[in-house]
Formats: C-alpha cells, structure tokens, sequence
C-alpha cells in the first residue's frame, strides 16, 4: 500500500491535466471531424443561399477581417501610446496608480458591458447607428487594456542601458524611443496585438447591438452599414435559425473556418516569439 | 535637423502620449457614468427595494416586473458550478505542471493550455449545444440538456485557462528554499506540495480563483447558448436558467431606445459590472499580498 500511494497522488495530478487536455482535443476532434466536410471552396467564396441553408460564408469573413481592421486602428495607437507613457515617460504617482487600476479594472470588464456601452456612446449618443463601424469602435475599447499590458510588459524587458547609449550619443528622449526601444521591443509588441485581435475576432457580445446582422446581401461591407461576422453567423445558426438541423453542417464549417482564424492568428503570435527568444540567447 | 527643432518635437510627443494615458481614465469612468445614468433612469421608475428583492423578471408581461433575484441566483448557480468543477482540476493541473512535468511536457502543456484559452466563447457554446447538451439529456432523460449544468461545466472550461496559469505562476513564485526545507526534514513529494507549496501559494491561488470567478460571472455566449434561458425562476442545476448576461443579450436588441425595460437592463448591468468590480479588487488584494509575503 505504502508503494501504491505515490502513485495514487500522482495519479490524481496526472487526472486533472489529462483532463485539460481531454477537453481541449474534444473541442478541436469534434470541430475538425464534423466541420471539415462543409469547407470547400464555394463555402469560404460565396454568399448564402436560400434562407442560410446552402452556399458559403463569404460576408461573414470579409466581416470579420474587415472588424479587426477596425478594431486595430483604433485599439493599436493608443495602446501602445498609453503604454509608452507609463514605462517612459512616468514616474511612480498617484496618477499613474490610478491608471494602472483602470487599465487592471477595464480588463475586467464583462464583455456584453462593453456592448452596452457601445450602443449608448457610439450607436446612439454619437449617432453612428448600428454599423461596422461602431462594432469596430467598441471592440477596440474592448482591446485596449489587453494591448497596454503587453506592450508595457515588451518595453519593461528592454534593460535601461539601451535607452541610456541613446541619449549619450545625443538622441532627444522620443528619439531614444523611435529609434531604439521600439525596434527592440517590437517582437513583443507584436505578440501582445496578435493574440489581441485573434481574441477581438472571436467575440460575439460586444457586436450584437452594435452592428452585426444575421443577413447581408454585398460581401464587401460599407463601413457604415450593418455587416456578417464568423462568430455572429455561428450563434445564429446554432440557435436561432428556422431549420437547426439542416443547417448544423453549415454551422460546423463556421465553427471550423472561425477557430482556424484564431489558432492561425494565435500560432503567427507564437512563432514571432519562439523566434525572438532564439535570437535573444 | 537642428537641436532646437528636434527638442521641440521632443516636447510636442511627449505631451501628446502623456494625454493617450488618461484615455483608459476616460474610458472606465465612462462606462461607469454610463451605467449610473441610465440605472439612475430605472430607478426614478421603479423602486429599488422591488428591484432588489423583486423574485420575478417579466418585463414585457401585461405588468411588468423587475425583480433581479432570479437573474442573480441563476448566475451565482452556474459560477459555482463551474467553480466545483474548474477549480480543484486548474490546481491539480498547474501543480502537475510546475511541480511533476519535464521541461518538454511543460512546452507541449503550456501552449495547449493557451490553445484552450483562445477557443472563442461562441465555439464552446456550440459545443455545448452539440455534445454536452445531448450527453446530459441522456444522462437524466430530458428533451435537451440545455440547463444550469451544461452551463457550468462549459463555463469550467473557459476558467481554466486562467486558473492554471495564475496558479502555475503563484507556485512557480514559492522560494526553492522552502521546498528544500520540506525535503530536508524527510518530507517526501506529495507533501511538500500538500502541505508547504500549496499553503505558501494560497493567496496567489485565491487571486487564480477570483480572477476565474469574474471572467466566470461575465461570460455570455456560453451561458446564452447552453443554459435554455428559461424565464422562471432557477430550480436546480437540471433546470434552465437565464443569467444576468443571457438576459441583457436577449433583451437589448428587442426594446425600444429609452424605456423602463431599456433602463432596466442597464440596471441589472450595473449589478454585473459591480460584482465583477469587487470579484477582481479581491483578486487583486490577494495579488499584492502573495507579492509582499515573498518579496520580503
């Protein structure tokens, strides 16, 4: 009994991670073996057709690529501004603790909050109405904290001496900084913003009122009108449409095309990593 | 360029980043006068006490109610649910990885647990509509399985991520010290884990778990998908529920802009953000103390 006891509590540990990773290769076996057969050239290039149970998704991606867009032009400058100002440029105060709560606090935030917030400030109080814009808008408030802190966390891990031969070689502090500290950092800023937006993309809350439609007739979106997004379209067809089980095959090749956005968004962020850690050593 | 042109350019950036700094200012304070405006709106309506201790939501019923407390026992039901599930198997998973896996299981384990993290809520939501909605239904003999318990279990998988990870980082943070102590007096693996590792760790593992809780409390396409949405009050984990984000998921994109019912589901968001607010000031509580205790 005495023997059989350490391997009982390693057992226990071994359990739960087998677990994990049971969960994880169900999600991917299940996804990848159902919504394979749906993906075809036609579904990822056409429109839908009758009633959503034939043809592809193609709005739903050009939606999708065209939100993330979005959601980068605005959630990018000013993180990484924001976070420029807080590793660079301040000092340990009381207006900087206080920004760093917020920042702490904002990634908490439940996502559908955002939505409403969205719909109150962008759709309505600014009069952008529901559109791809506002959606964009709304998820890149929804980034921003995400973006702050990885960033902040790349240019903590440039050591001060970089920025200290810059500025005694003469170069003014933003200098230092253009020149310098953001080429270094730049692996990790790009990491940070990578795995953002692929998070940004997979979002279904924040854009339900703030732009996303079950149905659009143009696949190129306007970026004042209403436009398909891959997890929008996945939602609808899992739950609210008409004839569920028709459309399931077609609701699995979204999940799949959706998933593959992300993992394929995640592992470009992994790879700019593994090869910054490879040339650090 | 000569020095006083680049110096003035010097000034000029560096005024315009100190300003992007107070964006995040601008942003939280927003959305918090944004939720107090519209639930102060709500209020001048209808009483808080109905609000609060109101046992029934129907809004669009011939009188409408606005009691909260079926929401919020619906959500605190699938936390906790998930919780059961998700916390003893994120512990046990971020000691196996810190403390038993070789460095090459812990590459293959650490990316797969990031892999995890990023499925979309949407996609785990699908799923549980697609296998842990029939596999319950099954189990219990209803019609579908959506209900408080398919809820909770896909919930477990979105904390768990977080979970390991903040745990993974509280007992990687344990000084090797201390282990060592713990072997020296003759204690073997298991215990040293049980009784020295863990307990040094606790309050970093307590802010693991906070931080599960509030993206737990949060979520909503899980929850909208997989719990049934059943408007009656929550009877147990086989029944289903509506939580306070299926409700607002719902609800929004059906009432008209600026009527009690538009308010009130900015009400019910004040209630989440609030909880979610206080979920992650703890977590963060116990982050500062687990840093102090070990730094000095």
């Amino acid at each position: 009994m005495k023997k059989l006891t350490p391997f009982i509590e390693w057992g226990t540990l071994l359990f739960c991670t087998g677990t994990v990773c049971f969960y994880l290769f169900v999600i991917l076996f299940d996804l990848i073996s159902k919504g394979a057969p749906s993906i075809s050239w036609e579904f990822i290039s056409t429109q839908p057709r009758a009633g959503m149970t034939m043809g592809g998704i193609l709005p739903a991606i050009t939606g999708t690529v065209l939100l993330t867009i979005i959601t980068a032009i605005v959630s990018v400058p000013f993180g990484i501004s924001c976070a420029i100002y807080l590793n660079e440029y301040a000092v340990d105060s009381w207006l900087t603790r206080i920004i760093r709560a917020c920042i702490r606090n904002l990634s908490g935030v439940p996502s559908i909050i955002y939505g409403l917030f969205g719909l109150a400030l962008f759709v309505q109080g600014l009069h952008m109405g529901t559109s791809l814009v506002s959606a964009g808008f709304t998820l890149g408030l929804l980034s921003l904290p995400y973006i702050i802190t990885t960033t902040e966390e790349a240019l903590r891990r440039i050591p001060a001496s970089t920025r200290e031969a810059a500025l005694a070689v003469g170069a003014t502090q933003f200098e230092s900084i253009r020149d310098v500290v953001i080429p270094a950092a730049l692996p990790g800023i790009l990491t940070g913003v990578v795995l953002t937006l692929s998070r940004a993309a997979g979002e279904t809350a924040p854009i339900m009122f703030t732009g996303v439609a079950f149905y659009i007739n143009s696949p190129a979106g306007n970026i004042n009108q209403e436009f398909m997004s891959l997890p929008y379209h996945l939602y609808m067809l899992a739950t609210q449409h008409q004839s569920i089980d028709v459309v399931r095959p077609l609701a699995y090749g979204t999940a799949l095309v959706l998933i593959m956005v992300v993992f394929i968004l995640n592992l470009t962020a992994f790879y700019i990593r593994y090869k910054h850690s490879k040339n650090d050593r | 360029m000569n020095i006083a042109a680049r110096e003035n350019i010097d000034k000029a950036v560096k005024l315009l980043i100190r300003s992007t700094g107070m964006i995040v200012i601008i942003i939280l304070a927003g959305i918090f006068f944004m939720l107090l405006y519209n639930a102060i709106a709500f209020f001048l309506k209808v009483s808080p006490i109905d609000f609060i201790t109101g046992t029934q939501w129907n809004p669009s019923g011939r009188q409408a109610s606005y009691g909260i407390v079926p929401l919020l026992v619906s959500t605190t039901l699938v936390t906790l649910g998930a919780m059961v599930i998700a916390i003893p198997l994120g512990i046990g998973t971020a000691a196996f990885i810190s403390e038993y896996a070789g460095k090459r299981l812990k590459n293959i384990l650490k990316p797969a647990i990031e892999m995890l993290a990023a499925v979309p809520s949407v996609a785990i939501g699908f799923l549980g509509i697609v296998i842990v909605g029939p596999f319950l239904a099954r189990l219990i003999g209803q019609p579908n399985g959506l209900n408080a318990l398919n809820g909770a279990i896909l919930l477990s998988v979105m904390a768990l991520p977080t979970i390991i990870t903040v745990t993974e980082d509280a007992l990687r943070g344990v000084p090797h010290s201390y282990k060592e102590a713990s072997y020296g007096i003759g204690a073997n693996k298991w215990q040293t884990l049980t009784k020295v590792t863990i307990p040094a760790a606790a309050p970093g593992i307590l802010a693991a778990i906070m931080l599960g809780i509030g993206r737990t409390i949060g979520e909503t396409m899980t929850v909208l998908m997989a719990t049934g949405n059943a408007q009656a009050f929550p009877h147990g984990f086989f029944r289903s529920v509506r939580t306070i984000t299926a409700t607002i998921a719902i609800e929004t994109g059906e009432v008209p802009y600026q009527t009690t019912h538009y308010f009130a589901l900015f009400a019910i968001a004040t209630v989440l953000f609030i909880m979610t607010l206080v979920v992650n000031l703890i977590g963060e509580y116990f982050v500062n103390r687990f840093r102090k205790y070990h730094s000095a």
